[in-house]
């Protein structure tokens, strides 16, 4: 029982992050159509960002979240002012190569700078956790959830409740309608790429305490953020951030029912059964 | 108030517009009737520069919109309710009104537009709090409307919005209409409901293949010989 308990709450935490990750691929997905393979990549650059605060400015990981977070939707805001706004109307695999290819410079960039060395970043908390009878509870992922959580209600609140929010929506519902309504959906792409950016960042940024840091992480995060978002059903922020919490919490029974090594096996195999009974997500809407 | 000259638009390689020349002054109900396939829409996306014109020019109050965004085109005041409707589906009745006057200049005005189309289309008010997308076709024609009203327009561009209305909703879509302009908004009217659409217009236009072929004040197009034949069953 402790064993199912101690995986339950970890799969959890670590879901949160998950959550995050994904919630920012649907929503870019959302508004524009467009797969951001360079999500990752993005994710990478936020843990370096957060690496370097902590190294050269002593900034907390959870603390420099405030910094990395708006620095990130510049950073997103700008690859899709530059770049993918310019693709929105070509062909998908066009649009694919250009966010790969964005990717690759990312991790590249990074390797020039901070060669392909991994990093640590550790914090006096890093290993920290609290024991609550049989279960210990990691203090960092405890934290880092507490912030999932705020920043998912935050940006669920923004979506609702501001008009922006709302046009950001009215543009992934219906382009041309929203145009037609006076909302310049080139403006909606560019804060829907920067807040993606933004989400995902965050999640590095809240892992950077107990992940390895080097310049080709972002690969496997994408790969996750695809298995989440197509999970919850693509373009579905409440899928993407169920998605989230269930692959977290497979991998961490996977991993401790069956073994480390058989977790993404886990993951898959739900993944794929998900798919066979609702092909089109959790939260998609199905044409069937 | 909205000038249309020599106006030719193209899919690609299939030519759908030519030489469309086309005015709207203040205060009127225009109205361009045509069979299906005409071009009607894509003139009015023309309009909105959802498209841009292979050639011609379109001006409103004077300035021309060749440079225009779509978003630019509702902030000077003309205002499209689309064909189809076009409802955000996964927006409530409250929301969707509130993209209506998602603009600065409407915004200030949301109350009150809001009250004025709660009058005119009650059931709207009902079912302020229902998804856009569950909404019964006709209710989702009101939404389209109120929705255009809320941005304030200068010029309504109205594409068909009798389609799939009950009759007895029809003629009160049709009263509606004249009362919206009655409080100074100038319509472009483009419908399939040629009878009514002549009742109501100050001047319409007949547009066949693409081309205007006659044009004149509503009364004498609904006596029109070739009018009668083509769309009135007469
Ligand atoms: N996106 C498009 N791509 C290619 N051709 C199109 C497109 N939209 C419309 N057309 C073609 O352009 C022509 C004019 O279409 P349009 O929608 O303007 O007609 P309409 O007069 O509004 O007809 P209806 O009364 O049926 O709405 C039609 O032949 C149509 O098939
Ligand atoms: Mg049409």
């Amino acid at each position: 029982m402790d064993v199912f308990l101690q995986s339950l709450i970890s799969g959890i935490l670590l879901g949160g992050v998950y959550a995050l990750i994904g919630t920012g691929l649907t929503l870019i997905f959302g508004v524009m159509r467009v797969i951001n393979f360079a999500h990752g990549d993005i994710q990478m650059v936020g843990m370096y960002l957060t690496y370097l605060l902590f190294v050269h400015a002593g900034i907390d990981p959870f603390v420099s979240v405030l910094i990395t977070f708006p620095l990130m939707f510049l950073f997103g805001g700008l690859i899709q002012k530059v770049f993918i706004n310019r693709v929105l109307d070509a062909l998908p695999q066009n649009q694919i190569l250009l966010t790969i290819g964005l990717g690759l410079i990312m991790s590249n960039t990074a390797m020039l700078i901070f060669t392909s060395d991994y990093k640590i970043l550790t914090t006096s908390y890093s290993s920290g956790s609290v024991k609550l009878g049989g279960i210990s509870i990691s203090q960092p992922m405890t934290i880092s959830f507490l912030i999932t959580v705020a920043v998912t209600a935050a940006l669920w609140w923004f979506l609702k409740k501001t008009d922006t929010g709302q046009a950001i929506r009215a543009t992934a519902q219906d382009r041309d309608a929203a145009q037609l309504m006076g909302i310049n959906v080139k403006r909606m792409s560019i804060i829907a790429f920067g807040l993606g950016s933004s989400l995902v960042a965050t999640a590095g940024a809240l892992i950077a305490p107990t992940y390895y840091i080097y310049p080709q992480v972002g690969a496997a995060f994408t790969l996750k953020a695809f298995v989440i978002t197509v999970l919850g059903g693509m373009g579905s922020i409440v899928g993407a951030a169920l998605g989230g919490i269930i692959i977290g919490i497979s991998e961490s029974m996977g991993a401790a029912y069956i073994g480390a090594g058989w977790k993404d096996v886990v993951v898959f195999a739900l993944f794929l059964l998900v798919l066979l009974l609702k092909p089109s997500g959790l939260m998609g809407k199905s044409n069937a | 108030m909205l000038r249309i000259e020599k106006l030719s638009f193209a899919y690609g390689d299939l030519r759908v517009l030519w030489d469309v020349d086309l005015e709207v002054s203040k205060g009127e109900i225009v109205t361009v009737v045509g069979a299906n396939g005409a071009g009607k829409s894509t003139m009015l996306r023309n309009i909105s520069r959802l498209v841009k014109p292979t050639a011609g020019s379109i001006s409103f109050e004077g300035e021309d919109l060749q440079r225009s965004e779509p978003h630019d085109v509702v902030g000077r005041g003309i205002v499209q309710v689309p064909e189809g409707r076009k409802i955000f589906p996964e927006l409530t009745v409250i929301e969707n009104l509130r993209m209506g006057s998602y603009l600065p200049g409407a915004r200030k005005d949301r109350d009150k537009n809001m009250d004025w189309v709660f009058t005119l289309f009650p059931r709207l008010k009902e079912r302020e709090k229902q998804l856009g997308g569950t909404m019964s076709g006709g209710e989702q024609q009101m939404l389209a409307i109120a929705r255009g009203l809320m941005a304030n327009p200068k010029l309504l561009l109205l594409d068909e919005p009798s389609l799939g209305l009950s009759p007895l909703f029809v003629k009160n879509i049709f009263q509606i209409i004249r009362d919206i302009n009655a409080e100074g908004v100038t319509i472009l009217l483009v419908e399939q409901n040629v009878y009514q659409s002549l009742r109501i217009a100050h001047r319409a236009y007949v547009l066949e293949t693409g081309r205007v072929v006659l044009q004149g004040s509503g009364e004498n197009l609904l006596k029109d010989e070739h009018v009668k034949k083509a769309f009135l069953g007469m």
